[in-house]
């Protein structure tokens, strides 16, 4: 069986991959996306430490981070749709009426 | 001497209530006031006052059997160290006397304000305040049932305080109207800054007392006073004095009361006559040994109201408004009143409080009835002019003031009930046997003749000019011949009005019957708290003496006013009148003295300090904070992945924490 | 050691998959490249003897979310925006931070774990079905109930923004 740090550093590796998404795409579904692949490198940390010390603990937060991440897309996806309705774009750079 | 039983009579336990079922009515007309109109509202207001008063006669009831003093606890207020200030309720023979006149004269003039304000809303072109004046009242019923009944001076100052707010709310009431649409509003501003002036030294009394005894407590202080240093007692007594100036319109602070007449007249009547300007007078009969305790501040007491008594009489002799006659009527009689505490006789001055509450409440209330009649009498002469005619301003009907006394005349026939208890209100107010008047004045005098001969005939003086303007009043208003086509129109008030004005004349007919000299009632009752004094005798010289000096004043009043005349006849006595009719300039003193240095100041503070000074550091702040912001604002540039970074930024750095930990 | 293998064979997959979703302008290979990442962390939790999380995985996230992101993106239509980097400096920082933020990580959690030991054998029993249900209905009951409140406010905040405003018509009401 692989060593738990294998399991850390390659969620290490895809939550970077997530931040650099987010922070590098401008494409809002594609950011949305890269969120979702950050919780899964938090989920795997979570999953990998709870076999380690032999506790459900970790695969509860796991299941509890899914339900709330379904929550989130759906409004995330309905904000999306609607943002996309009345500026014809999904640009996350074009959303910027906000600005101070 | 106290014995302090939660309960010793089961009437006492119902003490809270006096202040509960204004608390009451006053909500019930707040919620329900708007939508069930005035019947409701006048209704609601009456029975909260009148269930007041029943309280108060079941614990007069209660008292007679048992009078020593009762406190029943209610809630405990303030507790910082040592000190407490709870909210307990007195009951004693004398908060039980204040409580039963302001419930019981409160009670009658709410009646007559059910009416009266009917037609007064409608006068002056706004119904819906109908249910506000209610509210108002009950509100002031409240604070001053607050007042009376507390058991330390903090709660006492509480009520003081509120019974402020509601003169000043009250004197307001029609803050848009009065001189160029904001005489009604200086006036209360007036009352309520001047007021604040006497609270000022009420509180700093309170600072002191706490400082010296560590409690405000009367039965603490009280007990404590006696003992302590007269250099500290004097402190606190003068201080108490400059609040009774304030509330009880004495001199220096006197001026807020004639202005104050600007509230509609129930207000006069109940507040600005009866009860809340009492409240002095009962502050000082409150604190009785410790003014007992220094002799120098009883004389500058007895002095204040001596010389006020003397004249705010003189003042009245010289004003035109019928109102305002009554006003300085007032702060010459409360003037009576802070002598007779001031000599160590407090009966006296309760007696006359009492009597005052009757005669002086019925006095006002029947002038309102004859403003009411010469404002029906001036409508009914527009209908007949040009149809309907619409008043929207006060004071502005054709140029007709319905308060003028020169514009009446010959009203005795047009009201003849309204004529008859303005009769008796007047005759007892000048101190005719055997009126209540007479009675209460008399032991003023007699008190004055054990202390001091001078102020014996300061106040007679003052009796004089008393039943002068007196004389005057009742000649030009009632006898005579109509002046104003108005006064030939003037009809009597309905029954609403009149009838709370017939119960006042009785009681203030009878009123004397409570210290008749010989049983002295009164006395006997008040010696319970005030500890026993002497008895005032019934000097027969002296009696006679102010008998005299009252019918030589109404017959005076009555050879100079008999005939018609065109220009006034006191005019000939030359500036002596113009110093009554102008107030003796103090208003025009205080002025020049206070209000023009006093608006100096605040325009340098205003203009160069704050204008110039402080608005230069605080705009300089301003200035500072938007340059330094400028600089940061570069970040808040509206892209969600800049702000995106900056969060990882913050990732990374806990990252970077963890990792060279 | 042949576990350790498919460790490593799934974790190329994993990061070529998450790479390709980054990086695909199209945001419907995106989508299919996340669901295949997705998948395979799913075989990753099997390995990590999670089961139950596995499936939860599968049905929720590669099937669930993954479809609703279909849908969007296909209502929204693929959008090809430009490949420039409007914001100054953006492209730098971020891959500078990224390389901090790794090496960071590395050094703080690889760096100082000591001995690479393998992973325990789990306990009989261990992340069963039965295991799973008593954890989540006891000690997690309230979390649980929680988070049906938080999907059904979700779900009603969804409505709600994707409704449009037609102008309120008479009738118009029962017709729908």
């Amino acid at each position: 069986m692989a060593p738990l740090y294998y399991y850390i550093g390659l969620s290490v590796i895809m939550f970077t991959i997530g931040m650099l998404g987010v922070l590098l795409r401008r494409n809002a579904i594609v950011i949305f996306m890269s969120l979702e692949l950050m919780f899964n490198a938090a989920n795997l940390a979570f999953i990998a430490f709870s076999r380690h010390y032999q506790n459900m603990n970790g695969q509860m937060f796991v299941f509890f981070v899914m339900t709330v991440a379904a929550a989130e897309v759906a409004v995330g996806l309905a904000l999306m749709v609607t943002i996309f309705r009345t500026r014809r774009s999904i640009d996350v750079d074009q959303i910027n009426s906000m600005k101070g | 001497m106290l014995f302090q039983e939660t309960i010793a009579n089961p009437a006492f336990g119902l003490v809270p209530w006096v202040v509960f079922f204004p608390l009451v009515g006053l909500v019930l007309n707040l919620l329900f006031g708007r939508r069930l109109g005035e019947v409701f509202t006048g209704t609601v207001a009456v029975l909260a006052s009148g269930a007041a008063f029943v309280v108060s006669v079941l614990l007069a009831l209660g008292l007679a059997a048992h009078p020593e003093p009762v406190v029943v606890p209610f809630l405990e207020w303030l507790r910082i160290g040592d000190f407490a200030a709870n909210w307990d309720f007195r009951v004693d023979t004398l908060s039980v006397t204040m409580m039963l006149v302001v419930s019981g004269v409160g009670t009658l003039i709410h009646i007559y304000a059910t009416r009266y304000m009917h037609a007064d809303v409608r006068h002056n072109g706004d119904p819906g305040r109908y249910r506000r004046f209610f509210v108002y009242f009950s509100l002031f019923i409240l604070a001053m049932m607050i007042l009376v009944t507390a058991n330390n001076y903090l709660m006492l100052f509480v009520g003081w305080e509120g019974v402020g707010l509601c003169s000043y709310l009250l004197i307001g009431f029609w803050f848009e109207k009065g001189e160029d649409g904001i005489g009604n509003a200086k006036a209360a501003k007036k009352a309520f800054v001047v007021n604040r002036i006497g609270d000022f030294g009420l509180l700093v009394a309170m600072f002191t007392m706490f400082w010296a005894f560590g409690s405000l407590d009367f039965d603490a202080v009280l007990a404590a006073a006696p003992a302590a240093a007269p250099g500290v007692l004097l402190v606190i007594t003068l201080l108490m004095l400059l609040g009774v100036t304030g509330k009880s319109a004495q001199i220096p602070l006197f001026v807020w009361l004639p202005d104050a007449m600007a509230g509609p007249t129930p207000v006069s009547a109940l507040i600005h006559a009866a009860t809340m300007v009492t409240a002095g007078v009962y502050l000082v009969a409150r604190s009785a040994p410790m003014f007992n305790a220094v002799p120098a501040a009883q004389a500058a007491v007895m002095w204040v109201g001596a010389i006020t008594a003397l004249f705010a009489a003189t003042i009245a002799l010289g004003q035109n408004d019928i109102k305002k006659v009554l006003a300085y009527s007032t702060i010459s009689q409360l003037g009576f009143m802070v002598a007779a505490v001031g000599m160590g006789a407090y009966v006296a001055g309760m007696f006359h409080l009492i009597t005052h509450a009757f005669f002086k409440a019925l006095l006002f209330l029947s002038a309102g009835s004859v403003i009411l009649g010469m404002e029906h009498g001036e409508e009914a002469g527009h209908a007949k002019g040009h149809g309907h005619a619409e008043h929207a301003d006060q004071g502005d009907h054709g140029g007709l003031d319905p308060q003028d006394m020169r514009n009446m005349g010959g009203l005795r026939r047009r009201m003849p009930v309204t004529f008859l208890v303005y009769l008796v209100g007047s005759l007892a107010l000048a101190g005719v046997a055997p009126l209540s008047g007479f009675f209460s004045k008399d032991e003023i005098l007699v008190a004055a003749s054990r202390s001091n001969f001078i102020v014996l005939g300061v106040l007679l003086l003052a009796a004089f000019f008393t039943a002068f303007y007196v004389g005057r009043q009742l000649m030009l208003v009632f006898f005579g011949r109509e002046r104003t086509p108005a006064a030939e129109r003037a009809v009597e008030s309905p029954a609403l009005i009149t009838v709370p004005l017939i119960v006042l004349a009785l009681l203030a007919a009878v009123g004397g019957a409570l210290n008749l000299p010989g049983s002295h009632l009164l006395e006997t009752w008040l010696e319970h708290t005030l500890g026993a004094g002497e008895p005032a005798e019934f000097i027969l010289p002296l009696a006679g003496v102010a008998l005299g000096v009252a019918l030589l004043g109404l017959f005076l009043g009555w050879l100079i006013y008999r005939r018609p005349f065109q220009r006034e006849p006191l005019e000939r006595t030359g500036p002596l009148f113009r110093a009554f009719n102008r107030k003796w300039w103090v208003d025009e003193a205080y002025h020049a003295l206070v209000v023009r240095p006093y608006n100096g100041i605040s325009r340098f503070l205003a203009g160069d300090f704050d204008m110039g000074f402080i608005d230069t550091v605080a705009n300089g702040a301003g200035v500072l904070v938007r340059r330094l912001s400028g600089w940061w604002g570069v970040l808040q540039n509206g892209f969600v992945r800049t702000y995106a970074l900056m969060v990882v930024v913050g990732v990374v750095s806990i990252m970077l924490y963890l990792a060279l930990r | 050691m042949g576990n350790t293998l498919l460790f490593f064979t799934f974790a190329v997959v994993v990061v070529g998959t998450a790479l390709g979703m980054v990086l695909s302008r199209n945001s419907i290979y995106s989508a299919l490249f996340l669901v295949l990442n997705f998948a395979t962390v799913a075989l990753l939790y099997v390995q990590l003897g999670a089961p139950f999380i596995a499936m939860a995985q599968v049905t929720v996230y590669a099937g669930a979310i993954m479809v609703l992101f279909l849908f969007v993106i296909m209502l929204l239509g693929a959008e090809q925006l430009t490949e420039q980097e409007p914001l100054p400096g953006q492209r730098i920082a971020a891959l500078a931070l990224g390389g901090v933020f790794i090496t960071a990580a590395t050094v703080s959690i690889v760096l100082r774990a000591g001995p690479l030991a393998p992973l325990p054998a789990p306990a009989a029993g261990f992340a069963s079905p039965l295991d799973v249900g008593m954890t989540l209905f006891t000690r997690y009951t309230l979390p649980f109930e929680a988070t049906s409140a938080i999907l059904l406010v979700a779900m009603v905040g969804a409505i709600v923004l994707t409704r449009v405003d037609r102008p309120r018509t008479p009738g118009a009401g029962q017709k729908e």
